[in-house]
């Protein structure tokens, strides 16, 4: 491994632990309204303007049927304002590439996927979409999706934090945490990324494409551009990743420079990072976030280090060792590795090298990250909300070991939690497992595949994995743009989103009024080494139990078969 | 044994029952031997040598799909065993039928046959005590009194609020409540202890229940339990099972576990199109064994959580027969679940700390009185007091100075009882030697001070010194005077039981705080409390108190546990978490409580609480087990099943055969070894279902270490061992 690129990772690492504890602070502020800096002076009276001409109650806190139906509708109406926009976009301004309208399967699609902040893209932006899509369409429910992740995230820490002395406590108002997440997290960090990248040569117009005489053949070629800035800085804010143009991170005018690369890998992570203090401070169990953050950290250093390992290795059947192919020179392979780690762990799915070229069990390492639910930081809001889940799962299962009802952060968890929270956990694989099979089984599913052997069923695996986890990253290769594929992942996407939301925020309702009882030397301490160990061990073997059979089928053989020098 | 009966009758009618207690420790050793023979656990051990059989029988009798429904981990086995079945019939017909076929399906009904037999095995234990109860509820002619008069009724048709009398010799016909007079009772039906007790009017003993024997004197009793709900009734249904409802925790870990046999479910299911694809891709044909329903079924049955479902409820049953072993009747699974929970245990100081009755522990003369002196006067004070405290003061006395008692009519003497305003006891008689009348008083250092005064005596600092520091002790001074002069001090100690002090250090270990409940005042309770290691203790306590501190620890969201046998004690008893009520105990406390400690010891809650958690910590631990054995599982299962996909070379061994780390001989041989080993584990640990994991007091964090050391990585090394023993003997025997 090159000494630069070992620099770039380890400090990547150390900014991600160093900047995310008062990033989380400050959301912390925000969110409970207490202490005030300059940003939210500036602001509060934009906040308040809004309640009042929404005529929103910022102080009346929801039961969870409420915030949940809020939540559905809320996102409903979100994604019939993009299907619509994209059907209709010839018919709509800043389209200065006429490009017609987009059929309806991948309309759907695409709206679903922008909603769920999967940002899974069947099409490349730069061939189909008019600047007014991308800009009011797509950028728009990059924000909205990420707020409702966290939104979701700060019931659910409500609800479990919840003292029940204080009268039958609400889960908080949907509205204003929406209002909040994208005034003042969102919306300025956006902002200031979105000049820097401009700065540094990410394209922000709304100009016609250029065209352009190219050097080798003298054929004219199509420039594109467009407000890209602009959505490449929510994109990584928000763990959205859906790229302005089709090749995501990869394409120099999305991410030009090495300090683009570096910053956007900074901000996939940062984000979600932040999350887990913002609970911590939310709930006032600082230590146990510290100790699920450092369980998000073991099993992302423990997943890079192994990708890195695969990736650097002899390769027999190229005869060299990490190969380029697919990858970008300007970044070289342990950057490639360390982006793909980055994205499959925070659910963000922007790439900056086809995860189809990354080594077999570099490549199964990626989806493996997903598979696990996106829970090692995850996206923005719903990485630590599926991670709670865990947490819970885990706690039962130290209950149970430790002979005491289980019990989390004084609250007991009792067969309702238990039925929802594995509802929650396994919807998802059950779904991936099932519309894999499917689309293996049926030839509307496997023609879309550009590799035969183990490395098409990866594909087709990948897909799946990737919509039900929302996480929105490609293997690339998959022909997805079809009917079938656009209707599955769709549903996909919707399963792996609202499967998980409305358990949490179930969770979140049932458990607020219960008693907390007080700690003893009986209660399982949910901060110490024993408690990292179990919840590493629970998340990994429920994910490895799950996929190992399809795995083995696929990047394991692969791996095999590479090792013997044999290609498909 | 009538020779004992006879002798605790006698005591019984010389000195009534308080004192019978102490009398009674001497003659229950004799008895205790006598019990080893006694029929009661003749017949026991004889069912529990039964047990085996009948439960080799019962395994097959649940074979129905009624009951393998209630499981649904053991319902997936089921079903994967009548497929795999029915497969093979139809292949049969076809004359495609393989031996391993035939040995894969046998396998599949042998696991559920398996769990079945760890289920009946748990069950016929309960079974077998339940038929010895049952002997006792054989038709007892109860004597009803209607009117004054007696007449003869069959005992089930006894209503609540019946009348009976029963005489040495009757069986008592229902659970009622003695109103009048005082018996000795063998209660050996019911708690197979068969030193009898004390049953009397009034007080705290009044409770007596159906089935058991009157051994001497006469007692009326009011019925107060309607037929088919008495006490003996509720036991026998529980020991059956018959209503045995799930836990909440239980529930939990049912719901998660039929999760999980979904997800395994799928992933099985939809490992065929994955595999079809791959056979495909790869140009190769299955081979024979490969991907047929009945090796689909295999891997299935193997992933699922089979080990942890298929002891499940043998593991719920034994935890209420590990109870009844100890003599404890829980009537709901529910209270053995929250008795591991508990984390306040309220305690009552008196016969759960303490020995219960003060007694006399030294003399400590006046000056210039002598000991002896002090002694005799003590002694012929208290010769009329029939309480505890007065007992012990003529015993110390006998004991330390040979003072035998004296008759008390020779004196003429008159004894002036214990009141609560006088707070003073003791006795005017005249002095033929002095020829003078002599006023003896003994009683609380306030009360005798007032008294000596009054007469012109006086008080002296030694006194009031000897008076400080027995209080300091948490004992209790009780002075003697003789008219005006004050004689000396009796130090009446309350005895802290030997080794409580070591149970309540392993109760905090575990999180449990003890609460000591006593009626003494504040600087006696913090002695006895400081002596007894209690974390705390309430003091000058009221059942008003009990009720009222319990309440408040319940807000706090603590669990309480709480043990009494007092009427008064009813409240707090519902009110806590868990209520242990004494069986010696009323029949309110009886019913408030939801354990019935039919020894009516108090420290065996420390044991209930341990039941309680080993039931929740097995789960846990065979859960995990059960999971972790996957890996393994996989290592040998899944090289089998797609070792000749990409083929490396010309022998056609596949790229995935290096998954192979176990080296098993062939790919039948390694599903047949996991199936095998899968439905052994559950055999090989019934006997830790039914004991239940090792428990000992320690912080939560070192329990899960451990467990999860023993049960988790223990759970993924295990298997690998085993299948490869399996496979090898596998090959040996040429099965394959």
């Amino acid at each position: 491994m090159r000494t630069g690129a070992m620099i770039e990772i380890l400090l990547y690492i150390s900014l991600v632990v160093f900047l995310s504890r008062p990033l989380g602070r400050y959301m912390a502020d925000v969110f409970t309204g207490e202490g005030k800096n300059a940003l939210s002076r500036l602001l509060s009276p934009l906040e308040n303007f809004i309640y009042s001409i929404c005529g929103i109650d910022k102080n009346s806190p929801m039961e969870w049927k409420t915030y949940n139906a809020c939540v559905l509708v809320f996102n409903f109406f979100g994604f019939l304002a993009l299907f619509l926009i994209q059907i209709f976009q010839s018919y709509l301004p800043l389209n200065p590439q006429k490009f017609a309208d987009l059929p309806w399967d991948l309309a759907f699609n695409t709206a679903v996927s922008f909603m769920t902040n999967t940002n899974w893209q069947s099409y490349s932006g730069e061939a189909v979409m008019s600047y007014f899509t991308q800009l009011l369409g797509l950028t728009v429910q990059n924000f909205l999706s990420a707020a409702t992740g966290i939104s979701v995230l700060l019931a659910f820490a409500r609800g479990l934090a919840a003292k029940s002395e204080n009268g039958l406590p609400g889960l908080g108002n949907f509205w204003a945490d929406m209002t909040r997440s994208v005034l003042y997290v969102l919306l300025p960090f956006s902002l200031v990324c979105a000049i820097f990248f401009a700065g540094q040569g990410v394209v922000q117009n709304i100009s016609p494409y250029v065209p352009a005489s190219s050097i080798e053949s003298g054929e004219i070629q199509l420039i594109p551009g467009g407000p890209a800035a602009s959505q490449v800085a929510i994109k990584q804010i928000g763990s959205n990743g859906g790229g302005f143009f089709g090749t995501n991170g990869s394409h120099p005018f999305e991410n030009p420079t090495p300090l683009t690369n570096f910053i956007q890998l900074l901000l996939i992570l940062l984000f979600p990072a932040a999350i887990v203090h913002l609970y911590g401070f939310l709930t006032g169990a600082r230590k146990h976030s510290n100790a699920v953050f450092a369980a998000m950290m073991i099993i992302f250093v423990l997943f890079l280090a192994a990708s890195l390992f695969s990736e650097l290795s002899f390769n027999p059947v190229v005869n060299a060792s990490a190969p380029m192919e697919g990858k970008e020179t300007r970044f070289g392979p342990e950057l490639s590795v360390l982006w793909s780690v980055a994205t499959t762990s925070a659910s963000n799915g922007s790439v900056n090298c086809m995860h189809e070229s990354l080594s077999p069990i570099s490549g199964m390492l990626a989806l493996l990250n997903i598979a696990l639910g996106g829970v090692i930081f995850g996206g923005v809001g719903a990485g630590m909300y599926t991670m709670l889940l865990f947490v819970i799962m885990s706690v039962f299962i130290a209950g149970l070991m430790i002979g005491r009802t289980p019990e989390y952060l004084g609250k007991k968890i009792e067969a309702y939690e238990i039925k929802l929270v594995t509802l929650a956990i396994l919807a998802p694989a059950v779904i991936t497992l099932l519309f894999s099979a499917t689309a293996v089984a049926y030839s509307a599913g496997s023609c879309s595949v550009s590799a035969p052997g183990p490395h098409g069923l990866s594909e087709i695996l990948y897909a799946f994995v990737s919509a039900a986890g929302n996480n929105g990253s490609a293997f690339a290769g998959l022909k997805s743009n079809t009917v079938f594929y656009n209707v599955l992942l769709a549903v996909a996407m919707l399963i792996g989103r609202f499967c998980v939301i409305t358990p949490v925020l179930a969770i979140a309702g049932s458990m607020a009024p219960k008693k907390i009882t007080p700690v003893s030397a009986g209660t399982f301490p949910v901060d110490g080494l024993s408690f990292i160990c179990l919840l590493c061990s629970v998340i990994l073997i429920m994910g490895a139990l799950t996929f190992f059979p399809v795995l083995t089928l696929g990047p394991v053989a692969e791996h095999f078969l590479m090792r013997s020098g044999v290609a498909f | 044994m009538s020779e004992d009966m006879d002798r605790i009758s006698d005591i019984i009618r010389e000195r009534g029952a308080e004192s019978v207690s102490e009398e009674r420790s001497a003659i229950s050793d004799s008895i205790r031997e006598k019990i080893k023979d006694s029929l009661f656990y003749h017949e026991r051990k004889k069912f529990q040598e039964g047990v085996l059989k009948t439960s080799f029988i019962e395994s097959f009798k649940k074979l129905s799909p009624g009951c393998q429904l209630k499981n649904p981990v053991m319902f997936v086995v089921y079903a994967c065993a009548i497929l795999s079945a029915c497969s093979l019939t139809v292949d049969f017909f076809n004359d495609r039928a393989s031996f391993f076929s035939l040995q894969i399906t046998a396998w599949l009904w042998i696991t559920v046959l398996f769990s079945n037999f760890a289920e009946a095995v748990a069950e016929g234990r309960g079974k077998a005590q339940a038929e010895s109860l049952k002997k006792n509820k054989t038709a007892n002619i109860a004597r009803k009194i209607t009117d004054g008069r007696e007449e003869k009724t069959a005992a089930e048709n006894l209503k609540k609020g019946d009348t009976v009398v029963c005489e040495a010799g009757d069986i008592i016909p229902g659970d009622g409540e003695v109103i009048e007079g005082i018996a000795s009772v063998d209660e050996s039906a019911i708690t197979g202890e068969s030193a009898p007790v004390i049953r009397e009017s009034g007080g705290d003993r009044s409770a007596v229940t159906g089935g058991t024997k009157v051994l001497s004197d006469r007692i009326i009793v009011r019925i107060t339990a309607e037929p088919g709900d008495s006490f003996l009734d509720k036991m026998i249904s529980l020991i059956e099972g018959a209503k045995r409802q799930k836990t909440p925790n239980e529930i939990a870990l049912t719901i998660m576990l039929s999760g999980l046999t979904l997800v395994f479910l799928t992933a099985v299911a939809t490992l065929y199109p994955y595999a079809i694809y791959s056979q495909i891709a790869s140009k190769t044909a299955a081979g024979e064994g490969n991907l047929t329903l009945p090796v689909l079924c295999a891997l299935l049955v193997c992933l699922i959580p089979t080990t942890i479902g298929g002891l499940l409820s043998a593991i719920g049953i034994s935890g209420m027969d590990r109870l009844i072993k100890r003599n404890v009747m829980a009537l709901s699974g529910r209270a053995v679940e929250a008795a591991g929970d508990i984390d306040v245990l309220l305690l009552d100081k008196t016969g759960t700390i303490t020995f219960g009755n003060r007694m006399a522990d030294n003399f400590m003369p006046a000056p210039g009185v002598s000991i002896e002196k002090l002694a005799d006067a003590a002694q012929l004070s208290s010769l009329s007091d029939e309480t505890p405290e007065g007992r012990s003061i003529v015993t110390l006395a006998k004991e330390k100075f040979g003072l035998r008692g004296r008759d008390v009519k020779k004196f003429q003497a008159n004894f002036i009882d214990f009141t609560a305003q006088t707070k003073m006891s003791g006795v005017d008689y005249y002095d033929a030697d002095k020829k003078a009348d002599v006023k003896i008083r003994k009683g609380a250092a306030e009360a005798v001070r007032e008294y000596v005064i009054l007469n012109g005596g006086a008080f002296c600092a030694e006194i009031q010194a000897a008076v400080d520091s027995v209080s300091r002790k948490g004992s209790t001074p009780l002075v003697v005077c003789e008219g005006g002069a004050v004689l000396g001090v009796i130090e009446l100690k309350d005895v802290v039981k030997g080794g409580i002090k070591e149970r309540f250090a392993e109760l905090r270990a575990m999180g449990i705080k003890t609460v000591m409940i006593t009626g003494d005042n504040p600087v006696t309770a913090a002695a006895i409390a400081l002596e007894a290691g209690v974390d705390d203790f309430i003091a000058g306590a009221t059942p008003e108190t009990k009720l009222k501190r319990i309440r408040e620890e319940q807000q706090s969201g603590h669990q309480v546990a709480m043990i009494g046998d007092g009427t008064n004690d009813a409240p707090a008893l519902a009110q806590a978490d868990v209520g242990v009520a004494m069986n010696s105990g009323t029949q309110a406390a009886r019913e408030a409580g939801n354990m019935v400690d039919l020894d009516s010891n108090p420290t065996k809650l420390i044991e209930i609480v341990e039941i309680g958690k080993q039931l929740l910590m097995t789960r846990g631990a065979l859960t995990t087990f059960s999971i972790a054995n996957d890996v393994a599982k996989y290592f040998a299962i899944l090289p089998a099943l797609f070792g000749y996909l990409y083929p490396l070379d010309a022998t056609g061994r596949g790229a995935l055969a290096a998954l192979n780390v176990m080296g098993l001989a062939s790919p039948q041989s390694a599903i047949l070894s996991a199936i095998i080993f899968n439905a052994i584990v559950i055999v090989l640990l019934i006997p830790l279902a039914l004991k239940g994991v090792r428990y000992r007091p320690a912080g939560a964090a070192e329990i899960l270490r451990e467990n999860l050391l023993v049960y988790g990585v223990g759970g993924i090394i295990a298997p690998f061992i085993g299948i490869k023993i399996i496979d090898a003997a596998i090959c040996t025997l040429h099965l394959i």
